[in-house]
């Protein structure tokens, strides 16, 4: 019955938000098209690469033990899809959107993803010129690695600290959020070192413009990602899924 | 039940709040992109640096990019959607299949 009621909250939540910000052409967060210098490029191509190959293995592990996870992990990706549609304006006066990657990562472990959020990150950036091919690797590093391993590393840790469920899942998701923002920051300032500040003052610009945009979307993305996990949760039940457990990282 | 209700909305709301304060209080800040200001912090922080690679497509205007988001945000909700439908109505056949 509660989920009944969920649902009338949660889809019109999501219309309103596509209706107020879905539209307009400001662009926000992943570093933009042929903004990295090529060595950086393929600095972290070669990073990711791995962790997407052992996404898509731990993916097919996944699928194969239980073929009915295919629709959780289609949702695990959809929520993503969703929310990093959403360009949310914050305190900042600038625009960024949340990365929905937590939820999946908490949900499957983090290495899938990897996956899931390099076809995100490839729909925006061949449709809508958001983020780029020649960064798609740091991108797919920030958005799609670390914020999922730290959304993981949180929510494991909280829960083994006997956190309550709700409140494991909103802090790994909105730090993982928060860490995806951070990277960007760590990236742009590597690549983009400031003359006379070096790499700390660089840092610190970059960080101004993208972590602190992003504070308030990032405890957003916490709570929507309560919102959907404790519906999924509710819905699939134990039973459904065999006893196999939603949150174990499969090898 | 009632309970969890009000908590759904509670959260929806303190969303919605995250997202308006910003725009009520802040006046005359035109919400631009946070890449957009990366990109003039790195013009800035090196002005000869070129960007060395273009999109091969960009969505022509602002109206087309918005139809594309919006398009990203379907496919994303309707998924989601189906999914927690297909889960609900599953676990309330088995449910009556069990009673």
């Amino acid at each position: 019955m509660t989920n009944l009621k969920f649902r009338f909250i949660a889809v019109p939540l999501m219309a309103a938000f596509m209706l107020l910000f879905g539209s307009g052409d400001a662009f926000a967060m992943h570093i933009m098209e042929g903004f990295l210098p090529p060595s950086w490029s393929l600095f972290w191509t070669a990073v990711s690469l791995p962790f997407f190959v052992l996404g898509f293995r731990s993916m097919r592990k996944i699928v194969a033990d239980n073929p009915r996870m295919k629709l959780l992990l289609a949702m695990a990706g959809a929520f993503a899809f969703v929310l990093s549609s959403l360009k949310i304006p914050s305190v900042t006066g600038s625009c960024s959107h949340p990365t929905g990657v937590g939820l999946g990562a908490i949900m499957f472990g983090p290495s899938v993803m990897s996956v899931l959020g390099a076809i995100v990150l490839l729909f925006q950036a061949l449709l809508l010129a958001h983020g780029g091919l020649t960064t798609l690797g740091a991108n797919l590093f920030s958005m799609g690695i670390a914020g999922p391993f730290v959304s993981y590393g949180i929510y494991k840790l909280a829960d083994g600290m006997k956190a309550p469920r709700s409140m494991a899942v909103f802090l790994g998701a909105a730090l993982g959020d928060l860490v995806t923002y951070v990277v960007t920051s760590l990236q742009l300032a590597a690549a983009f070192p400031s003359a006379t500040g070096g790499f700390a003052a660089a840092l610190f610009k970059f960080l101004g413009i993208f972590a602190v945009t992003q504070v308030p979307l990032a405890v957003s993305e916490g709570i929507l990602t309560v919102m959907v996990w404790n519906a999924i949760r509710s819905y699939a039940g134990e039973t459904m899924f065999g006893g196999a457990t939603l949150s174990g990282e499969v090898k | 039940m009632k309970r969890s209700i009000l908590k759904n909305l509670l959260l929806a709301a303190l969303v919605v709040a995250l997202a308006v304060v910003p725009l009520m209080t802040l006046k005359h800040a035109e919400f631009g992109g946070a890449d957009g200001q990366a990109e003039e912090a790195i013009t800035q922080l090196h002005p000869e640096y070129k960007p060395w690679f273009a999109p091969f497509w960009e969505p022509p205007g602002g109206e087309v990019a918005s139809l594309l988001f919006a398009l990203q945000a379907a496919i994303g909700a309707g998924v989601l959607g189906y999914g927690l439908g297909f889960l609900r109505g599953k676990g309330e056949s088995a449910d009556a299949g069990q009673a």
